[in-house]
């Protein structure tokens, strides 16, 4: 039997983890231009094992200013979903995984039935809805599990034991596990390293989870990743990659900078 | 739109006067909801664990019935409106929520949630703003109830509304000025948003109008809901009988659905919602959510927005900047799928005239937003002559005088 995107999804973050940890490199679909995007995102797949893509949106709540100039950039310059798949159906074959971050009313918009199909076909094995708690997802979670695609969950330090445990035993592909609260862009730990309580949160996620446990948020150093490393199977970089493509500086070297 | 047979719609009006809208899962029918970041969720959860339990009790209701009456000055006046009447051809009365304190209906909701936040604990307040009512209502409870407030506002904004901005620095408030998106209103909640999620324990946010993740739909109706049971009782006795027609403007929706929520039940009223019809229909040129909007979701709830084909939120207009907003309270879109209300939309020129009018014939300058009410009240008087016409006068336009000087004053200065 085939395995789903979602099993797909998993698998090779387990295959990664035996050597060391993954890393899922963020970009926003369209940033810092159409055709940057393309480029951008081949060399990044070729060095990161997990790429997420953001699907840019208007009113991004949980995320911080580098991700939301992002987003304004890539749609004054018209990106929208259907665009982001014809882009990627005209890619060649990627080592890195795919998965979609983003907001759910332009999902909403494109039909989820028809996301899930298309999405699908375009090679996405999960999708990251942040402003989407389980309460809400159940009508998608069922459009995307006819194409076995994930539903990513996400968990926070925040998150109760009990919903903690319901979030972790329904996961598919892999958990998110916030770092911190607040938005993201902002540094876990500050300088200060990260906290104890934080590694022991994740340590709860990976106990629980069925799947890989990949942490997210402020996550923007090799120190960072170091530490996190034993405590989850792989590390999110996000508002960093993109603040390294505001600033002109290679986000390949960046990525190998922060697997060490 | 959704095409609502009676069947569905009679049973989803008795759940609304039964009281079991929203429901569990903070629905009006299909509308509502909690679309929320997975960090907010336990703070959604306490909240709505402090509604249930704090709203209903006798000391909460005592000690804001107390500060309603000793701080906000409620009841508030029911006036005739003879001239205006005479000229309309109809029996007009007024719910004057430009007398409340802070000159607005916001006050209401303020207040009661300023008092929640303090029943539970919370270290600090944050709110958000548009034109600057809620901000200062917002402002001026949390002196009162003494918590430490921050009020998020677009740059936008905080230069159309100078006074505004003095006004909650004066009563201790942080004014943060907003410069991401549009820098307006909605940039102004995104950016409340962010700041409850770095620290949700602590902080308590008091959302301004009747949408949002539930429960703060549910939150500021049952909060504003005392403007249609003191107009209600006042109509009865002053008056001798109900209204024919009920009318208020609506932005988030908040003063409407505190009006219309006492006479839902009351079959013979007629109840008509006024939305910013800006410029005129193109999309971007107004406010007008149930007519050019569609289904989908912004700031944690699933209503009728103002979008584009790919579900990207769209800015919108209008002269009044309390019903600036691209998206509706869901309980508004539930009770137009029913058939409870209808939805009207009133030009900038023809707020503009309605200021004017009410000014010069009752001497009551209506704030921008509460002149769109006054502008429904005339046309229904139009279509219905002799009836008699609540209009739910939602607040003072003295606000409103920068814009008044360039529109208005200047067209008068003109002319003479």
């Amino acid at each position: 039997m085939s395995r789903t995107p979602a099993q797909k999804l998993a698998d090779a973050l387990r295959a990664v983890r035996r050597e060391r940890v993954a890393v899922v490199a963020f970009l926003t679909a369209g940033f810092p231009t159409r055709e940057r995007f393309r480029d951008e995102l081949l060399a990044v797949a070729a060095e990161a094992d997990v790429v997420e893509i953001g699907v840019p949106f208007t009113d991004p709540m949980a995320d911080g200013v580098t991700i939301q100039r992002s987003s304004e950039v890539a749609l004054a310059q018209g990106v929208n979903l259907s665009w982001i798949l014809d882009t990627l159906k005209s890619l060649p074959p990627l080592k890195a995984q795919l998965v979609f971050m983003g907001y759910f009313n332009p999902m909403l918009a494109y039909g989820l039935p028809r996301l899930a199909q298309d999405a699908a076909e375009a090679g996405i094995c999960g999708f990251i809805v942040p402003d989407l708690p389980i309460e809400e997802s159940a009508e998608f979670e069922q459009a995307l599990g006819a194409h076995g695609v994930a539903m990513i969950r996400m968990v926070t330090p925040v998150t109760p034991p009990a919903r903690l445990e319901q979030l972790c035993r329904t996961a598919q592909g892999f958990v998110y596990a916030v770092s911190m609260t607040g938005t993201t862009g902002r540094s876990v730990g500050g300088d200060a390293g990260v906290p104890q309580e934080t590694l022991d949160y994740l340590d709860r996620v990976r106990q629980l989870a069925g799947v890989p446990v990949c942490a997210g948020f402020g996550i923007r150093g090799p120190a960072q990743v170091a530490a996190l490393a034993p405590h989850v199977d792989g590390v999110v970089v996000g508002s960093a990659l993109i603040e390294a493509m505001e600033k002109g500086e290679s986000t390949v070297e960046l990525l190998r900078r922060l697997r060490g | 739109m959704t095409a609502m047979d009676k069947a569905e719609a009679d049973r989803l009006l008795a759940a609304l006067l039964a009281g079991k809208l929203p429901d569990a899962q903070g629905r009006f029918g299909p509308y509502g909801g909690r679309y929320i970041p997975e960090t907010l969720v336990p703070a959604f959860d306490r909240l709505e664990a402090a509604v249930k339990e704090i709203l209903p009790s006798k000391p909460f209701r005592d000690e804001l019935g107390a500060e309603l009456r000793d701080w906000v000055g409620r009841p508030t006046a029911l006036s005739p409106m003879r001239n205006l009447g005479r000229r309309w051809g109809a029996e007009l009365w007024f719910k004057r929520e430009d007398l409340a304190h802070t000159g607005a209906h916001k006050i209401n909701n303020a207040l009661g949630q300023a008092l929640i936040a303090r029943r539970m604990g919370a270290k600090r307040v944050v709110a958000e703003t548009g034109a600057g009512q809620h901000g200062v209502a917002t402002a001026a409870a949390c002196a009162r109830v003494g918590l430490p407030c921050t009020v998020y506002m677009g740059e936008v904004d905080m230069a159309r509304q100078a006074p505004n901005v003095g006004r909650m620095r004066l009563m201790g408030a942080t004014v943060v000025p907003v410069t991401s998106g549009e820098r307006t209103l909605r940039a102004a909640i995104d950016e409340a948003f962010r700041d409850w999620v770095a620290d949700p324990q602590n902080t308590f946010y008091c959302l301004g109008s009747a949408l949002g993740p539930h429960p703060y739909p549910y939150l500021v109706r049952e909060l504003q809901a005392v403007i249609g049971r003191e107009a209600r009782a006042q109509m009865l006795e002053r008056a001798g009988g109900l209204p024919d027609i009920l009318v208020a403007c609506v932005g988030g929706g908040s003063n409407a659905i505190g009006l219309f929520h006492a006479f839902l039940g009351d079959a013979s009223v007629k109840i008509y919602g006024v939305e910013a019809g800006g410029r005129g229909p193109g999309l971007g040129d107004n406010a007008a959510r149930m007519a050019g909007g569609r289904p989908g979701v912004l700031h944690g709830t699933y209503s009728l927005l103002l979008q584009d084909a790919e579900g990207q939120v769209q800015e919108t207009h209008s002269v009044s900047a309390g019903l600036d907003y691209s998206g509706v309270g869901p309980e508004h879109v539930l009770l137009r799928d029913i058939g409870r209300a209808e939805y009207l939309s009133a030009l900038d020129q023809d707020a503009l005239d309605c200021v004017r009018e009410c000014s010069t014939y009752e001497g009551v300058l209506p704030a921008l937003e509460s002149a769109h009410a006054l502008w429904g009240a005339r046309e229904l008087a139009r279509r219905h002559p002799g009836t008699r016409i609540l209009v739910g006068l939602s607040g003072r336009g003295d606000k409103d005088m920068p814009t008044l000087q360039s529109t208005l004053l200047a067209q008068q200065e003109v002319r003479s």
